[in-house]
């Protein structure tokens, strides 16, 4: 029987089968909501009436018989979407007091495609403020807990998508991924997240943190069910100069594949060992056998100058952010503060900055201004970007040797939520793993491996692939998987304490 | 004592720097797709991209960079083949991202160079003026500050803000130092935007309207003491709307200037505003303090590298240079200077030379538009050229020349055809207006007028020719004017045995 616990696939082959309707569908998951985001926080805004009205729209469509075979697959499946895609007339904050009240007059490229597809939007989800964060804890509107333990975070910066997703508040999110900010959630909440290549998902319409590493992707509870939305969001788009014009990666078939055998897969040397909690590592070797024992080929990799990309992606994210949150001065929309007559421009720009913006992002914003100042651009900006340039070599000569790379996420399992919050430069090296794929804009996915025996909390194996070859994370993501499942005998997020209120 | 601007420029030697802002006259805007008209109402040409709204992205208008291209090639630039957008970062209402997208250290076009040619009390001199670079940005929106005292943001009591330019594609050429001018460096830059605009013009590519402000100037002067050999400190003059403006507001500020240093005072570094009226400037912002603008590479839009190949057609698509064809055609037409002149003033250069190349004769074809058309055109207040196209005038000018119409007809026809009477030979037939050039009905006029002075015909007869003129004055007088004079000429003097 389909329900909210059943994978996105098997709603989609309900759905198509009339075994459900989509606003059953729906309607089971704002219940849910209903029911455990007092717990989770995950949402920011949810939108029962469009979300159902859509889901009316594609069984209107699916009872019309004749338009079955041109649905997309996922057409009546619910989604959750971070709050940083623009969705026309739907609240849209990027968890910042500075948006409050600001309703996008225009759909985002990625929201227009969901539309598009009949992929039924529920809500938006919490964020730290523009991206900003590892843990959610910058969100404006309060943090966001993580299923597994409520006194934990669920990583961010999209922790609400993630825990959505973890939470079966929803089968399927959209996240964006600037240094990590899919996978590490991902990761510390048990399912599985894709950062595509730079530019096979179009940004238009995502509200910028830093435009040359920001990355739009998918979240789901399964390789395949990530793989179909990744399907549904990808592509060139026009709109956005950074897109790439080329067919999307194959990712689906690559899902469905099962198979790795003569597949050479690279250990980064240097993202592996110390440094990393012990049942994290645990798991990432478990994985390693597994995949040996798929056929695949295990290959050693050097990456010397991954050390540098965490310090150089602070200082290239906070300079373009620095610039592409100037717009937010209250002279067209959002917070505006001061006005009262007496003022000028300046000084309620100023006096809405400093009420509107959170520690975290004027601490990005100062960063960045400085970093591109006069006399400081190629010391800063200048240096991070050639860093930029070894990180790309790094991981081109790694590739020479192998099909895929492989880490871990994170350094750790979820950690509890407070515990780095007055500690940036922690909280910073939680990406550590997951900046150099940003740097290099190439796409990674992360997928649950296990739990660690000290806290029984999920790990996140990080599978990277060359630029626009997604598919090979899909294809060996959806192998260990299926290796993962016969073993485990169950999906990992039953052993997940249940949010629900007991009937 | 005050210097003027004689012995001002006797004792100092002005440096000039010229920095030209054209607005392209492409449909959309530089990085969206939004209407570029002048004059629509507040706010109705903006989108999410040019209001910068949230996580909107631009994209670059290729016809903008096509016409950027062209302006590099018509100035002698080499055409980057990769460059780039960079943000300029700076906080301003009228700029709804807080950054313009321009080009920064890595422009589309680079050394190039424009001669100009001034007359000076030694006869016509060229000055070479050398182009550092043409790059490609976008416009602000415009502000609208209401109450206060003079229009300006302080003491204002509201502002209005109207986005509909914000986004406009803008090409700005910017001039090496031109040194060696002496006292023509008003002249000089005189001279050089209008060349500019004309060229401009001839590539289709802007409006070029300086009363609008599609084609800007703003102009920097230094002063050193003559042979010193050293550069003075500059200043930057904004807000110049005409081409004699652009001449005012340098004599005006060599003048400042110069009085300045006289009186051991230093000079500036600012910008200055021309105040149309007095033509004097006014102090601006002051530039002492480089503003910090964080310039970055724009990581939204990729880099812009045009294909050689696509260059090349570009270059092969140029119109001829604008003061190259003004000589050749001059030499071609046979004009004296002072009509040339009038000619290119009444802007009607373009039609004569189509009116030529569809078979006018260059003289009636130029005296046509600059006398009757425009006289016409004067009376109804519109432009000569949208009264009558080229081909109607070309086809009147032939049946002048064919003896069909005399002068007198032909403005006749012409005006039948600005009337909406139709084509030249609608009206012709409409109003009857045919020369009358069956012999058979002239010879009756003929023979009527030798038999009212049958003394002139007999002395015709004996040889004195001149004396046809009062036959065919007869002639024509009974024929209502419509006769060929020529022909009546022709057929009295073969009658009378002489011809």
């Amino acid at each position: 029987m389909t329900n909210i616990y059943s994978t996105a696939a098997e709603m989609a082959s309900a759905l198509s089968k009339k075994e459900i309707t989509s606003v059953e569908l729906t309607k089971a998951h704002l219940d849910r909501i209903a029911e455990v985001d007092g717990k989770l926080h995950s949402f920011l805004h949810v939108d029962n009436e469009g979300a159902l009205a859509q889901a009316a729209e594609v069984d209107a469509k699916r009872a019309m018989g004749k338009m079955s075979e041109t649905l997309s697959p996922l057409a009546g499946v619910p989604i959750a979407v971070k709050d940083i895609l623009a969705q026309k007339g739907i609240p849209t904050t990027a968890g910042s007091k500075i948006l409050e009240g600001w309703r996008p007059p225009y759909d985002s490229t990625v929201v227009a495609k969901l539309k598009a597809a009949g992929v039924v939007i529920l809500g938006k989800t919490n964020m730290d403020e523009f991206a900003m964060g590892s843990s959610t804890e910058n969100s404006a509107y309060g943090t966001t807990q993580n299923p597994w333990d409520l006194t934990r975070t669920p990583g961010g910066s999209s922790g609400g998508s993630a825990a959505a997703v973890a939470g079966f508040e929803a089968p399927l999110a959209i996240g964006t991924d600037t240094g990590g900010s899919i996978r590490q959630p991902a990761a510390l909440t048990g399912i599985v997240g894709v950062k595509p290549t730079y530019g096979g998902v179009s940004r238009y319409g995502v509200i910028a943190y830093s435009s040359s590493l920001d990355q739009v992707g998918p979240f789901g509870r399964t390789v395949l069910d990530t793989a179909l939305l990744h399907e549904v969001i990808a592509g060139h788009d026009e709109r956005d100069s950074t897109s790439i014009n080329a067919p999307i990666p194959q990712v689906v078939a690559a899902a469905k594949r099962l198979d790795v055998k003569g597949m050479k897969i690279g250990v980064i040397k240097e993202l592996s060992g110390s440094g990393f909690q012990a049942g994290v590592s645990a798991r990432i070797n478990e994985s390693i056998e597994l995949l040996v024992a798929a056929g695949a080929e295990i290959v050693e990799v050097s990456c010397p100058n991954f050390e540098y990309a965490l310090a150089a992606y602070y200082l290239i994210a906070p300079s373009e952010a620095s610039s592409n949150l100037a717009r937010f001065d209250s002279m067209r929309y959002g917070l505006r503060v001061g006005d009262d007559g007496t003022k000028g421009a300046e000084e309620v720009m100023s006096a809405t900055r400093e009420a509107g913006f959170g520690k975290e992002v004027k601490r990005r914003i100062i960063l960045g201004t400085y970093a591109l100042s006069s006399g400081y651009y190629d010391a800063y900006y200048g240096s991070a970007q050639k860093v930029r340039t070894l990180v790309k070599r790094d991981f081109e000569n790694a590739f020479t040797k192998a099909d895929v790379l492989i880490s871990p996420v994170t350094p750790t399992t979820a950690f509890k939520l407070g515990e780095k919050s007055n500690d940036p430069v922690a909280m910073y090296l939680s990406d550590i793993a997951t900046i150099p794929v940003n740097m290099a804009g190439i796409g990674g996915m992360s997928l649950p491996v296990g739990l660690a025996e000290e806290d029984g909390l999920p790990v996140g194996l990080q599978i990277m692939a060359p630029l626009m070859q997604d598919d090979r994370f899909y294809r060996v993501g959806g192998t260990l998987e299926a290796a993962l499942l016969s073993k485990w005998g169950k999906p990992i997020l039953s052993n997940a304490p249940d949010l629900a209120v007991k009937k | 004592m005050t210097l003027d601007y004689k012995s001002a420029t006797e004792k100092f030697e002005p440096t000039l720097g010229l920095e030209v802002h054209v607005e392209l006259n492409t449909n959309s805007k530089m990085f969206c797709s939004c209407a570029t008209e002048f004059g629509a109402s507040p706010n109705t040409q903006t989108c999410p991209v040019c209001l910068g709204l949230p996580g909107a992205l631009p994209v670059v208008n290729g016809k903008a960079i096509e016409s950027t291209i062209l302006i590099g090639l018509a100035l002698n630039c080499s055409i980057a083949p990769y460059s780039r957008f960079a943000r300029k970062n700076y906080f301003y209402p009228d700029m709804p991202k807080n950054f313009q997208t321009s080009q920064y250290d890595e422009p589309i076009c680079v050394d190039g160079y424009l001669d100009v040619e001034i007359e000076t009390e030694d006869g016509p001199k060229t000055f070479r003026v050398d182009i550092e670079r043409v790059h490609m940005e976008e416009d602000t929106g415009k502000s609208l500050h209401v109450g206060g005292a003079t229009g300006r943001i302080h003491g204002a009591e509201y502002s209005l803000l109207d986005y509909n330019r914000a986004g406009i594609p803008l090409v700005e050429i910017v001039t090496r130092i031109i040194p060696g001018t002496g006292k023509y460096a008003p002249q000089v830059a005189r001279a050089y935007v209008t060349q500019l605009r004309d060229i401009l013009r001839a590539l289709g590519v802007s409006d070029v309207k300086m009363e609008q402000g599609s084609l800007r100037c703003d102009a920097n002067v230094s002063l050193a003491p003559i042979g010193s050999g050293i550069l003075g400190t500059r200043s930057e003059t904004k807000n110049v709307n005409s081409l004699r403006s652009v001449e005012r507001a340098l004599t005006g500020e060599i003048e400042r200037q110069a009085n300045r240093l006289e009186a051991g005072e230093r000079i500036i570094q600012e910008t200055r505003h021309f105040l149309e009226e007095s033509g004097l400037t006014r102090p601006g912002r002051s530039k002492e303090q480089a503003e910090d603008y964080r310039y970055f590479p724009e990581p939204d839009l990729v880099p812009v590298t045009p294909d050689a190949k696509w260059i090349e057609e570009l270059r092969a698509k140029l119109p001829e240079n604008p003061a190259d064809r003004r000589k050749r055609l001059q030499k071609e037409w046979n004009v004296p200077d002072a009509e040339m002149t009038s000619l290119i003033n009444a802007e009607l250069m373009d039609v004569v030379e189509e009116t030529i190349k569809l078979g006018a004769e260059p003289t009636r074809a130029r005296t046509w538009w600059l006398g009757e058309i425009s006289r016409l055109a004067n009376e109804k207040e519109v432009a000569p050229t949208s009264l009558i196209t080229t081909a109607f005038v070309a086809e009147i000018i032939a049946l002048i020349s064919s003896g069909d119409l005399t002068d007198k007809l032909a403005r006749q026809v012409v005006e039948g055809v600005v009337s909406g009477e139709g084509s030249p030979a609608e009206v012709i037939e409409k109003r009857g207006l045919k020369v009358v050039s069956d012999d058979s009905a002239l010879m009756v006029a003929i023979e009527a007028a030798i038999a009212a002075q049958p003394d002139t015909a007999e002395r015709i007869r004996g040889g004195n020719i001149p004396a046809v003129g009062a036959l065919i004055g007869a002639v024509m007088k009974a024929t209502g004017g419509q006769a060929d004079a020529a022909k009546v000429r022709e057929l009295l003097l073969r009658h009378l045995g002489q011809g």
